[in-house]
């Protein structure tokens, strides 16, 4: 099935409570699939076509508030309207999951392919210093699979979680296993779960209040300084990230989501062409694998970086190299993907 | 075993669903399959095209630079990708969509008149699989079972009746495949 087809069943199949959402390509199937499935008839999962984007992160807003699994998924003219209900949802400590199946800009652009919104995905994107947990699917299978882990995480850490993916690893098809079946959980259990949640004040308890808004800095500074906290332990527990055939590598590739495939056939052809290349592939972009790159640094001779931007995740791997080796950037813009080839051009131009 | 393939024709001449018969032709026979289209404006009147990829192993790249195997239907399809097919791969081309047969004498090249035999079938929504039944005569990947399988998994249940059509047409494509 397709990456978007992927999103929509695992949604129903984690046990999410609703969907808010508006069609844009190249993410459309998304909400057509949960329309097909009809959860609401099954699991009892609410999907809802939302008037706007603002709309759809605001519903999530309330249903996250209320210690719901809610869901939106957009792309991204869509996530860039989205951006200020993010940083409510940050600054009120929310979890809810956001998919970016990401097309080319900046503005409407165009509906291909692109990673361009790197920056905005992995610095927060709206005001404040927050973050948002970043998780970058390489497959149709991992479209699946982060569903759910998205899902655990934002609750874990009570903070929006995002699975940036892009227009390839939506439209492509390939083989998928589906996650397990998990009920939704009842009310008794949210309420167990979230005791934080506006589930309806009972007479022993004061009530939860759910804002972003605080007007004293001094509390204002000690609320972001617990963000600061919580972000530093996510930093400590979450990163993730796979490396392909660097055991023996002079050069690496470093990549994510969809450029991370098209690296890993460069490799085929530069490896049968007798250079000794491997793969860096960050999972979670942020938190970016920082400790794991400096450490790779001291074996190789160099480093390309292959997006489908103009450079926006080699700043992370810079500053995690730190001029131990050169790194260089290669990467196609405005809904063109780069083709195998080109990298293992760009990869002999710099050995 | 692994097959490169781009299969590229004019928007509704089934291109799409024609790779996707494919991919899932390879999923039956418990294959690891990619199938990558090319979305969006080429399919609102200029042309369409899809990746296949079918192999006993993991599957990098869903986009390449370069193809086992071209299947064009149309002129601009040809004009793109000839130059695309690996040396010693294959390209099999539709009589009726190109006027300026290829020209590389390192590949094999195969002409199907599948529009005209559609034609003659009186069916033209069974073209596409002439040309599989084509690709299938000579690169045999994947035997017809498993397209027919693939037929029953892709088609709504309502059309089911129409796969007997469909799988005759491959077996004419099967027939009427040349060398050129």
């Amino acid at each position: 099935m397709k990456g978007n087809e992927a999103i929509a069943h695992a949604a129903i199949r984690c046990g999410a409570d609703g969907f808010f959402g508006y069609p844009i390509t190249p993410q459309s199937e998304i909400i057509e699939t949960l329309a097909l499935l009809k959860p609401w008839e099954t699991t009892g999962m609410v999907v809802l076509q939302a008037e706007s984007e603002v709309a759809s992160i605001n519903m999530l807003y309330g249903g996250a508030g209320a210690g719901k699994r809610v869901l939106t998924t957009s792309s991204s003219p869509g996530v860039a309207l989205m951006q200020e209900g993010i940083a409510y949802m940050a600054g009120a400590e929310l979890p809810g999951v956001i998919v970016n199946v990401q097309r080319g800009g900046p503005g409407l652009g165009t509906i291909q392919p692109s990673q361009a919104d790197y920056f905005q995905a992995t610095r927060g994107g709206g005001n404040g210093d927050y973050n948002v947990i970043v998780l970058a699917p390489n497959s149709v299978q991992e479209m699946a699979d982060f569903v759910d882990l998205a899902f655990e995480l934002a609750f874990r850490y009570r903070n929006p979680a995002m699975i940036l993916s892009d227009g390839v690893i939506g439209q492509m098809m390939e083989k998928v296993v589906l996650p397990p079946i998990k009920p939704r959980r009842t009310e008794e259990q949210i309420k167990k779960e979230c005791p934080w949640a506006t589930f309806g004040r009972t007479a022993d308890r004061k009530p939860n209040i759910i804002t972003s808004l605080e007007l004293k800095p001094e509390v204002m500074e000690q609320r972001n300084l617990a963000m600061q906290a919580k972000y530093q332990k996510i930093k400590d527990h979450e990163v993730r990230y796979e490396m392909l055939r660097c055991e023996d590598a002079d050069y690496v590739i470093v990549a994510f989501g969809s450029a991370a495939r098209i690296a890993e056939k460069a490799i085929e052809i530069a490896r049968e062409e007798g250079i000794k290349v491997g793969l860096f592939r960050p999972i979670t972009l942020w938190p970016f694998p920082e400790k794991q790159l400096t450490e790779l640094a001291k074996k190789v001779k160099g480093m390309l970086v292959a997006e489908i931007n103009a450079g926006q995740m080699i700043e992370d791997v810079k500053l995690a190299v730190n001029g131990a080796v050169p790194v260089e950037h290669f990467g196609r813009l405005g809904g063109i993907v780069p083709e195998p080839q080109e990298i293992v051009e760009n990869l002999k131009k710099m050995m | 075993m692994k097959k490169e393939i781009i299969i590229s024709g004019f928007g509704g001449q089934g291109v799409l669903s024609m790779g996707k018969i494919l991919a899932y032709s390879g999923l039956m026979e418990n294959k690891e399959v990619t199938w990558m289209p090319a979305y969006g404006p080429e399919q609102r009147g200029g042309t369409a095209n899809v990746t296949v990829i079918i192999s006993d192993n993991r599957i990098s790249s869903p986009i390449l630079s370069s193809y086992d195997i071209a299947i064009v239907l149309n002129q601009p399809s040809l004009d793109k990708f000839e130059s695309k097919v690996k040396p010693g791969g294959i390209l099999i081309y539709d009589g009726f969509g190109v006027m300026n047969p290829p020209k590389r004498k390192d590949i094999k090249v195969y002409r199907i008149d599948a529009m005209d035999k559609a034609a003659e079938m009186k069916n033209s929504k069974v073209f596409n699989m002439i040309v599989l039944g084509g690709l299938l005569q000579v690169c045999p990947i994947l035997p017809d079972k498993a397209l027919e399988k693939a037929l029953y998994k892709t088609l709504p249940e309502r059309h089911h009746n129409l796969i007997p059509l469909n799988m005759e047409a491959v077996g004419e494509g099967r027939k009427i495949i040349n060398e050129e």
